[in-house]
């Protein structure tokens, strides 16, 4: 199941999308996203739509392989459709039975399954264009002006990096303790919804107390090879924009403003 | 030279219980003196809860003494303002190679040092190059760590280590969740770095084949020093090493069962071919 979810993946392939500066294509997601919420002319979307493809092809992600993170959201597209359709009040548009379809019911309807498509396929363009070191490494620089007023974001950014390198090591671990289990009989697919997660509570037990060991370990490790946060630390490969980076930017910004001017005019 | 000078080092883990106060003492160290002279293969055997760990990590200045001094490379361990250093100067490589594996990729995780001292980035790529050709790691620079080897992932984590551009690396049960190929790969390069690069090697082990090229061999138990020398002369006292629930070399063992039935043999054999010439 867990590897059923694209967001968050990462598909390496040689393209310009691939090659920005991370911090370019966090905020050029944030300002998709905003540029989603800001109106609801049909023009803008059409634009979005030409942004969006756009920038599919260029970064050679198959449209396949983006398509399928769509289905780890589906019951949630469906739901939004639902309530919207018929639970909008407004001009009668079709009626029968006990239900009648609105005018409005049906433009909020589509239009919010189109927020929700392309929100999804633009935040997981970047993930699967952008290893989970960029990301962090983009969000530590990207956010670091956020360091004068205390807002950790090294830490967070070091925490997010340790967690990610942790994930497949736990997994390996939670499918070793379910064997080790389901060999003194454990049993973990039969009964209910109460009883399965009942025998989820030998599994998590040893998990938890074999990750605290090894945070303990990890944390002596660092410290051992002179770790003592971010001041003062220096970089195997920093950030810096190039040329490309400021096009992106600039593309971004012209983005942003035909979206608002769509917004503000029609 | 001396790498690392200890004077009567103590060290006690205090149990206190929930109101704060003492439940009992225990002297994981008691007053161990000892030199380890730069340059040198020095392993410290002893079996489990002897202090052995704990006294590797004075050496990292992870722990402080609670009695006497240790001095590693000229720098008191216990004075706050020389921990750094004493870091940078004396490396630490930990048992579990998973758990102290920080970054996802390789080479990131060799830069993590250098990184936490301040090296200038044109600095860290080059010594990164270094450390993963020293340890024969150059060709899985790009991968991710989760999908090498246990002898690999230690070797990863003494690039690591030798990236920082240390005088001297401490290994705490470097094998100990090894597999035989393993355990031989770790072997191999930290001897290849003690004699290529004469970095100060501190191997804490449970294996006596490791031991058996050292210059200096020390056995710990219940905190003291209680043998020191070559491993010729720990090895050839074998009812002593065996008296402190160790093990001693297979064929050292063998040679000492044919003393003890009256062949002539001498008692500080430690390979076979050493036993072959013998007989």
């Amino acid at each position: 199941m867990i590897r059923d979810i694209t967001i968050g993946q990462y598909y390496p392939a040689d393209s310009v999308i691939h090659k920005l500066d991370p911090r370019v294509k966090l905020l050029a997601t944030l300002v998709f996203i905003v540029s989603l919420f800001i109106t609801t002319n049909y023009i803008a979307y059409v634009v979005a739509a030409i942004f969006l493809v756009t920038m599919v092809k260029l970064s050679k992600v198959p449209l396949k392989f983006i398509l399928k993170g769509l289905k780890a959201i589906f019951m949630i597209l469906a739901l939004t459709v639902i309530f919207n359709l018929f639970l909008t009040q407004g001009e009668p548009l079709v009626s029968f039975w006990k239900i009648t379809i609105t005018k409005e019911g049906l433009r909020t309807a589509i239009l919010m399954a189109v927020r929700l498509v392309f929100l999804i396929i633009g935040s997981s363009l970047m993930t699967l264009t952008t290893t989970p070191n960029q990301l962090t490494d983009g969000m530590e620089k990207g956010l670091s002006p956020l360091k004068k007023i205390k807002v950790p974001v090294h830490e967070i950014a070091m925490m997010m990096s340790i967690a990610l390198r942790f994930i497949p090591i736990l997994l390996e671990e939670t499918d070793k303790i379910m064997k080790a289990q389901a060999a003194r009989g454990a049993d973990f697919d039969e009964g209910g919804i109460i009883k399965k997660a009942k025998s989820l509570i030998p599994i998590l037990v040893p998990l938890f107390v074999s990750a605290f060991r090894r945070a303990n370990d990890l944390a002596m490790a660092m410290e051992a090879r002179c770790y003592y946060g971010g001041d003062g630390r220096t970089k195997m490969k920093p950030l810096k924009y190039k040329g490309k980076d400021y096009v992106a930017y600039i593309i971004l910004a012209v983005y942003l403003a035909a979206i608002i001017l769509i917004a503000v005019l029609l | 030279m001396n790498m690392v000078q200890a004077d009567n080092l103590s060290f006690e883990y205090i149990r206190r219980n929930e109101e704060g106060e003492v439940e009992s003492i225990s002297k994981a160290i008691d007053g161990v003196s000892m030199t380890i002279t730069k340059g040198d293969f020095v392993a410290i055997l002893g079996h489990n809860g002897s202090g052995k760990s704990t006294l590797a990590k004075h050496i990292n200045a992870l722990l402080s003494p609670t009695e006497g001094t240790l001095i590693v490379d000229g720098m008191d361990t216990s004075d706050e303002a020389n921990i750094w250093k004493v870091r940078q100067k004396a490396g630490m490589v930990f048992q579990n190679p998973d758990n102290q594996i920080i970054a996802s990729v390789v080479e990131e995780d060799v830069a993590f040092g250098p990184e936490n001292i301040g090296i200038p980035t044109e600095k860290i790529l080059k010594r990164v190059t270094e450390s993963l050709e020293a340890v024969g790691m150059t060709k899985y620079r790009h991968h991710s760590p989760n999908k090498l080897s246990g002898g690999q992932k230690q070797r990863v984590a003494i690039a690591g280590i030798m990236a920082m551009h240390p005088d001297c690396i401490v290994l705490d049960e470097p094998t100990a969740m090894l597999d035989p190929k393993g355990r031989r790969e770790v072997i191999k390069t930290v001897r290849k770095l003690n004699k290529e690069e004469g970095i100060t090697v501190i191997l804490i082990t449970h294996y006596m084949e490791e031991v058996i090229d050292a210059d200096k061999v020390i056995v710990m138990d219940n905190g003291k020093i209680v043998m020191q020398g070559t491993p010729k002369e720990i090895f050839s006292e074998v009812e002593k090493v065996k008296g402190y629930r160790l093990d001693v070399p297979q064929v050292t063992e063998l040679a000492y069962e044919l003393r003890k039935e009256g062949v002539n043999i001498p008692a500080d054999i430690l390979s076979a071919e050493e036993f072959v010439e013998a007989l």
